[in-house]
């Protein structure tokens, strides 16, 4: 609810037009209807069961699960306030946010649904685009027209990018989903090499800006890095070489098996040079029919959405001084902005011993405030299930600091090990075979202390409850997956991952561990990294450089001892 | 035990002789595969009046004098998640 002493700021961000309204409302009006003949019988669960899906509805283990899109992680406080609102009004007063920069509500009933959709409508959200084989959410780099590292802001082609797939007829069939993501930095915060399709705003040799278009990367059962498949596209060409890409997917990919069916899949039993050599042809193609060409007007229209807000000038650059407290959140969770007198503020949502990404309605309601006083209205969700105010001034962060205190939301652990990516795990999912939350919570108060923390620099955990990886565990310099071993929890460590720029695929150590020795073992190659580890390094270049060997013998001689 | 979802709401049901009731505790176990079966054939041919989804059985066993399921998912499912024990049927909530 608006905080009667806060005025509600409308941020910088795409708006819907008639169009996009007309068409969410009627999607709306349309699973309503869906839900109804549902609940009279007229439509059986086998036949309501892919419009469930496709409207972001799905049973889990406790009630329904309902995802709402946030479009490459974008909120408005308004939108905050609404969440809270569905978690108050529909759940059970606390929401999660995802992987994939999205919310899910954990209790929802059917008969609420239709509602649901209604009030999300109102302040321009949607669940649709969340399951079957289509395009999903896009994601980007969650500093977007907030840092002086990029070429340009990345937001609008994702949004001309949501837009050109929403229900493309020629991919809404596709053999299995696919993800895009986008940056426009050398640093890469949005794992762009894990997605099925990836563009990262480039300049070429002339100056100019276009586009570096990569494919084939994903994790589940087959995990791989993606390929480059153009070092430069034209601005105006992009949708043409994006749709090449998935014409290809689509005509060539295997549909006769499950595991078989990602563009990952295809790309590599071919061969990248293969992959380039078909899309170079379809491109052409569309190229020569010239029907897909995207027009500056059109990329300048909806850039405009994204105009940088006026910051204010004559700011002072230095950071405030307000203790220690304070210094060690300035060191971790805050990032230098485009504008002087302005940064980037992370608010991890992983103050040991929390569920990674839980937050609850107060909590949104004062986020949102937040947002408001010191954000421009807008916050941003991260892959690593965290929450960014994009545009802070630097005189503001002590206040806001504070505020984040009074949260619980104040841990200065940004990208440090307590920072833990964790999916839903057994405790809610469906498809789980073991828990995530509970490991990362063990482990994270047990690398609670924030001195110890800080000597160990940076060092990403990510965790799956099963091989799907929503929790991104092959991409953790430290990745741990759940597996189910006649009905009990098992863990499996694996070492070298990165979703970065050095993107990697970790190594599967051996066998797993159980539920509680699993934080052990992770405390044990921690120690060794802690040993081996040379000036600067940080614990991925240690294992890059020394191997698994030393961390296996420490992880499971002491296992076996114990 | 056989299990399935309330359609309106998705709460976790147990049957119990024709019915369904909302807690593991009072459901009913089956001494044996025959009649497990049985009372799957009957759920899934309820399945028309449509109140339920998804029926399936799971396997049980004494534990302290107390009927517990073997599986760990079965254990939460019937608990609620193990991170938010103020939620789910162990705080004693239905999802209705």
């Amino acid at each position: 609810m608006l905080n009667p002493l806060v005025k509600q700021v409308d941020p910088n961000m795409y708006r819907y037009d008639e169009f996009d309204a007309q068409f969410v409302g009627e999607r709306v009006n349309q699973f309503a209807g869906q839900v109804a003949r549902r609940l009279s019988g007229e439509l059986t669960e086998d036949q309501f069961k892919p419009l469930r899906l496709m409207n972001g509805l799905y049973l889990q283990l406790h009630a329904y699960m309902l995802r709402i899109a946030v479009p490459y992680g974008t909120l408005s406080s308004k939108q905050m306030r609404k969440l809270a609102h569905i978690a108050r009004t529909y759940d059970k007063g606390f929401g999660h946010f995802t992987t994939r920069t999205n919310m899910q509500f954990h209790w929802i009933k059917l008969v609420d649904v239709p509602k649901i959709l209604r009030e999300l409508a109102d302040v321009e959200m949607h669940c649709y685009l969340f399951c079957g084989n289509c395009v999903r959410n896009v994601t980007a780099d969650q500093f977007a027209g907030a840092t002086a590292e990029e070429i340009e802001d990345p937001r609008p082609l994702a949004e001309i990018i949501r837009q050109w797939s929403s229900l493309h007829p020629e991919f809404v069939f596709l053999a299995r989903k696919f993800k895009i993501a986008v940056g426009a930095t050398k640093a890469d915060r949005a794992a762009l090499q894990w997605h099925d399709m990836a563009v990262q705003v480039v300049k070429n040799d002339q100056g100019r800006t276009g586009y570096l278009v990569m494919a084939g990367g994903g994790m589940g059962r087959t995990p791989y890095v993606a390929h480059v498949m153009s070092e430069f596209v034209e601005r105006e060409d992009i949708l043409a070489y994006l749709e090449a890409v998935l014409r290809v997917y689509n005509q060539d990919s295997r549909r006769d098996n499950i595991h078989k069916q990602r563009i990952k899949i295809l790309i590599n039993a071919i061969g990248p040079e293969e992959m380039r050599r078909r899309v170079a042809r379809e491109f052409e193609e569309l190229k020569r029919m010239g029907t897909l060409q995207l027009p500056k007007e059109e990329l300048d229209r909806i850039a405009a959405y994204f105009a940088p807000p006026k910051f204010d000038t004559g700011l002072s650059d230095e950071m405030p001084q307000a203790g220690k407290d304070f210094a060690d959140w300035v060191n971790t969770n805050v990032h230098a902005h485009r504008a002087p007198g302005y940064a980037i503020a992370t608010i991890t949502l992983k103050t040991p011993g929390q569920v990674p990404g839980d937050i609850t309605a107060d909590q949104m309601d004062t986020v949102a405030d937040l947002m408001d006083q010191f954000s421009v209205g807008e916050v941003r969700v991260t892959h690593d299930q965290n929450l960014v105010l994009p545009h802070v001034r630097k005189k503001d962060l002590p206040a806001i600091f504070a505020k984040l205190q009074e949260l619980d939301f104040a841990s200065p652990n940004s990208g440090l090990i307590t920072d833990i990516i964790a999916c839903p795990g057994l405790d809610y999912c469906d498809l789980a075979n073991a828990r995530s939350i509970p490991i990362a919570q063990k482990i994270a108060l047990k690398f609670a202390d924030l001195d110890r923390q800080h000597q160990i620099g940076e060092l990403k955990i990510k965790i799956s409850g099963c091989i799907n990886a929503c929790g991104h565990h092959h991409a953790g310099h430290i990745g741990i997956l759940g597996v189910d071993k006649k009905g009990v929890e098992f863990y499996q460590l694996l070492l070298g991952g990165s979703g970065a720029e050095d993107a990697s695929i970790g190594t599967i150590m051996g066998p797993g561990f159980g539920e509680h020795e699993i934080a052990d073992a992770v405390e044990r190659v921690v120690n060794v990294y802690i040993a081996e580890r040379k000036d600067g390094e940080r614990f991925l270049d240690t294992y890059r450089r020394i191997g698994m060997e030393k961390f296996k013998a420490a992880a499971y001689q002491e296992a076996a001892a114990a | 035990m056989l299990t399935a979802n309330r359609l309106r709401d998705g709460d976790v049901l147990y049957r119990k002789g024709s019915g369904w009731v909302l807690f593991l505790a009072e459901g009913e176990v089956y001494a044996d595969q025959a009649s497990a079966d049985a009372a799957l054939a009957a759920a899934n041919a309820e399945l028309v009046h449509n109140t339920f989804v998804a029926p399936y059985l799971f396997e049980v066993r004494e534990q302290n004098g107390k009927i517990v399921p073997v599986k760990e998912r079965e254990i939460i499912r019937a608990a609620g998640p193990t991170v938010h024990p103020n939620t789910g049927k162990q705080a004693g909530q239905v999802n209705a």
